[in-house]
């Protein structure tokens, strides 16, 4: 990584998308750097899109954001860096396998490490500056004011921005904050003047209006939209900020959220509010899952709805805390003893997440069926602007009925549906029984029976298959080569199609995984060569789709050591394939 | 006999015959009767074991879930509908032993539900291993040399943890377990019921002449609000006294939930705000509004 010694004149011109790494400890406020950059560039009219990956830890080690501002909406994962902004010793040698030769390094000089040298490091006295305007601790602020001077960001739009960030501090903490971003700013600016740097990225006034959000935020404004109120959970990264989220929100839109003490209590906890008509989701990782398999089984005998939300890491057991993988897919679909049907959602991007969950809680209430919306770490919390969310676009469906004298819970019927009632409302007694039971809920050994009651469980399966979503198909017709990808690899999937630009490949998006359209056989007779690509070792979806379709792919692109797949790995997988 | 709203026709009862349950079914029921709830509004939660199987034999509104998952379940049943009576009950395995951690954290949640747990010291369903609260010197086809373990003390460990309610009964005086059952359900909050009980085919150690020797009712002048004279009581007696130990009015969980402060209604009569939804993701846009 050595390289010329610094001349400062050289002329860096980045175009188009531009990749910035903010990388330092953990505690060191990187996060709130890049929560204020993406909204302040937003509002000036980038399209932004902002990822973190970060170590088990609550101080020290190294973490790293990826904030790519551009022209075009790109919402990836990239290895290359534009612009790296160290802010700690470790910094640059935790990032230092995706510096190139066009990297430039800003910010200060004695966190650049003594063995990096290069023409392209540019020395900003950040914690100077700081202490200017009152200390040290202005430093981040500083580096927010550098960057959205590099992107001639609006000075009003930043001093707006940070007056509503830090709205509950004192006056004077606010002036320093807007202080110390102007000179950085001043600084950025300055940089562009001399013809150090040139960015030519295109704003586009449109975005301004935009909302940025995560898959947190998706999913669990999803939830509230399908009208979850009952959350009991147990925190497990990196599902834990749905539940907080929900948690803040809970006095506004009337939902009861409960630290459970364990998995186990949480989900049975999810069973027991559903029968008594609430709308109740679990949320948590395989680990956590892994624990609430028993009440998922026990929803199964019930026909109790249930919403499972599980945020994917890399496992066995503990695995990496606080890293990606899609390895949970077939232990979703065969978790729980004993026969019963459920349906999976796999969204990819914002919108998806959004929507799959809020038609959730539709499904698993209509046919009396555990939900699973799989999603990851990287899926999660990862960030980038959409231009908005419309919680009316799916209709919210109860199907709760008001009981009779005589009612019975699981009456046979043709389509496996039972009418549901719950406890107090009509003059019926609901009865639900773990054991087989008869078509009251009470307990039975006749075996005859049972039979009827397996056959009436499975028939649901085939009512839901009348409501599978198809998959997607992004990218030319007339492929030869089909991409296939579920979840959180939907965006880099896409943006490798489109650099790709060939006519003769596409890309098939599952968001949902199970149970499979049967218009997927269709894309995947087509293909002449059919390339999947998951964050995991060993092909679950590709192993699901052998299964149910018969269809073999003849490459497989799997990536499981924590991280998503970049931009730029993909690509070159891609074009091997393609070679 | 008598007959009340809570009796059911045909049922085929899976009790030995002279099993302590039909003593407790006859005190619960009476009790019910007596407060006037119409099993419409009741709801009862029950694990699996010989003692779960006992809400199968009245009429109620019943949620047979998992072995030792009962109270999770009872807990998010009244949390979702305040105007629904929540009695929980199994047997010393179920609420004990796999469910030991839910006993312990539905205690300090304190939901306003009613614990009802058959204790006869003794795994029947599964053929006489012991349980919990089997002790010392107790011999089974597993526990060979006789149990060794400390045997669980549950009203102790519930006064320990500020239980809101704390009672012993015994199945062989129905009169006297129907009122301590009723002072149960009336409470507010969570409520153990610890029901020493008889089993005639497991356990041949605590007979029903051994109860009757080793059972007393604490006096009268007990006073049910003193936490260390409770917990003396729960531990230090050679014999094991029955009566309401404690008392402890607090806060229930249902009551703290903020969806209850101003809007009692059931969460099943409610929906989604969409407009404030709506606000709430317009809000993501930033500071600056169209």
């Amino acid at each position: 990584m050595r390289g010329r010694p610094m001349n400062g004149r050289s002329l860096v011109n980045l175009r188009e998308d531009v990749a910035i790494v903010l990388c330092g400890a953990a505690g060191q406020g990187v996060q709130t750097v890049e929560h204020i950059l993406t909204q302040t560039l937003k509002l000036s009219g980038y399209n932004v899109f902002s990822t973190e990956e970060y170590m088990s830890r609550i101080r020290g080690g190294s973490n790293s954001t990826l904030i790519r501002v551009s022209s075009k909406r790109v919402s990836a994962y990239v290895d290359r860096i534009d612009l790296l902004i160290p802010f700690s010793p470790g910094a640059v040698t935790h990032v230092r396998k995706r510096i190139s030769p066009q990297t430039v390094l800003l910010g200060e000089k004695k966190v650049f490490g003594s063995e990096y040298h290069s023409d392209k490091a540019i020395d900003v006295p950040l914690s100077e500056i700081a202490s200017q305007v009152g200390g040290p601790i202005y430093s981040n602020t500083v580096a927010v004011g550098l960057i959205t001077g590099l992107f001639r960001v609006e000075g009003d739009i930043l001093k707006d921005y940070l007056r509503h960030h830090f709205s509950g501090k004192d006056d004077p903490t606010i002036r320093k904050n807007i202080d110390a971003a102007q000179r950085g700013y001043a600084v950025g600016r300055n940089l562009l003047d001399t013809g150090k740097l040139q960015i030519e990225v295109q704003k586009n006034a449109r975005l301004k209006d935009e909302i940025i959000i995560d898959g947190v935020e998706a999913l669990a404004m999803g939830a509230i939209a399908g009208g979850c109120n009952f959350v009991p959970f147990y925190p497990m990264s990196p599902s834990t900020g749905v539940a907080t989220f929900l948690a803040q929100h809970s006095k506004e839109f009337g939902i009861v959220v409960e630290q459970a003490e364990d998995e186990i209590s949480a989900m049975n906890m999810v069973i027991g509010a559903w029968y008594a008509g609430a709308r109740a989701m679990a949320s948590t990782s395989g680990g956590g899952f892994a624990l609430m398999v028993e009440g998922l089984s026990l929803a199964g005998m019930l026909e109790s709805p249930a919403v499972i939300h599980i945020g994917q890491r890399p496992g066995p057991a503990t695995g990496l805390p606080t890293r990606t993988e899609q390895g949970d897919l077939l232990f979703a679909l065969y978790a729980g003893h004993g026969e019963f049907p459920r349906a999976i959602f796999a969204p990819g991007t914002i919108e998806d997440t959004f929507y799959l969950t809020q038609k959730a809680f539709n499904l698993a209430d209509k046919y009396q069926i555990p939900v699973f919306i799989l999603t990851d770490q990287y899926l999660l919390e990862s960030h980038y602007n959409i231009p908005s969310l419309d919680p009316s676009q799916v209709k919210l469906e109860k199907h709760i009925i008001e009981t009779e004298e005589g009612y019975k819970r699981y009456q046979l019927t043709e389509d496996g549906i039972s009418l549901r009632g719950i406890p107090g409302f009509g003059k019926g007694r609901v009865v639900l029984d773990s054991d087989e039971h008869d078509e009251e809920g009470h307990i039975t050994e006749n075996l005859e029976l049972r039979t009827q009651m397996v056959q009436k469980r499975l028939r649901k399966l085939e009512q839901v298959k009348g409501e599978i979503l198809p998959p997607e198909l992004i990218g030319s017709p007339n492929y030869k080569t089909l991409i296939i990808g579920w979840g959180s690899n939907y965006h880099v999937i896409k943006e490798v199609i489109e650099r790709l630009g060939r006519k003769d490949v596409a890309f098939l998006y599952f968001k949902q995984v199970y149970p499979l359209h049967p218009e997927s056989a269709v894309y995947l007779q087509k293909a002449k060569r059919r390339v999947i690509v998951e964050n995991n070792a060993t092909s679950q979806l590709g192993a699901l789709i052998r299964l149910e379709t018969g269809y073999e792919m003849d490459h497989k692109i799997l990536k499981y050591n924590g991280s998503p797949f970049s931009i730029e790995e993909l690509e070159e997988n891609l074009k091997w394939v393609l070679r | 006999m008598e007959t009340n709203l809570f009796d059911m026709k045909d049922t085929d009862i899976a009790w030995c015959p002279g099993c302590g349950n039909f003593a407790i079914l006859a005190a619960l029921k009476g009790a019910l009767t007596e407060l006037g709830i119409q099993p419409e509004k009741l709801v009862v939660v029950s694990g699996i074991g010989q003692a779960a199987k006992a809400p199968h034999y009245y009429q109620c509104n019943l949620f047979n879930g998992l072995h030792g998952r009962s109270l999770p379940a009872a807990t998010a049943i009244k949390a979702a509908n305040l105007e629904l009576t929540v009695i929980d009950e199994s047997g010393d395995g179920c609420m004990y032993g796999e469910g030991g951690n839910h006993f312990v954290h539905a205690i300090r949640r304190n939901p306003d539900i009613t614990n009802l747990v058959h204790n006869n010291m003794v795994y029947a369903l599964t053929k006489g291993q012991a349980s919990p609260t089997s002790q010392r010197g107790f011999k089974t086809p597993v526990q060979t040399d006789g149990v060794f373990l400390e045997s669980f003390n549950p009203l102790a460990l519930a006064i320990s943890l500020g239980a809101s309610f704390v009672a012993r009964a015994f199945a062989g005086d129905i009169e006297e377990t129907k009122g301590i059952i009723k002072r149960a359900i009336l409470h507010k909050g969570y409520s153990l019921v610890d029901i020493l009980q008889p089993c005639v085919t497991y356990n041949k150690m605590n007979t029903y002449k051994w109860f009757k020797e080793n059972v007393f009712y604490l006096e009268e002048s007990y006073n049910p609000f003193d936490r260390m004279e409770a917990f003396r009581k729960a531990v230090g007696e050679a014999k094991l006294p029955l009566g309401i130990f404690y008392i402890n009015p607090k806060p229930t969980f249902d009551e703290s939930l903020n969806v209850y402060r101003e809007n009692k209604d059931p969460l099943h009569r409610r929906t989604p705000d969409i407009e404030k939804l709506s606000q709430l993701i317009d809000s993501k846009r930033g500071i600056y509004r169209k």
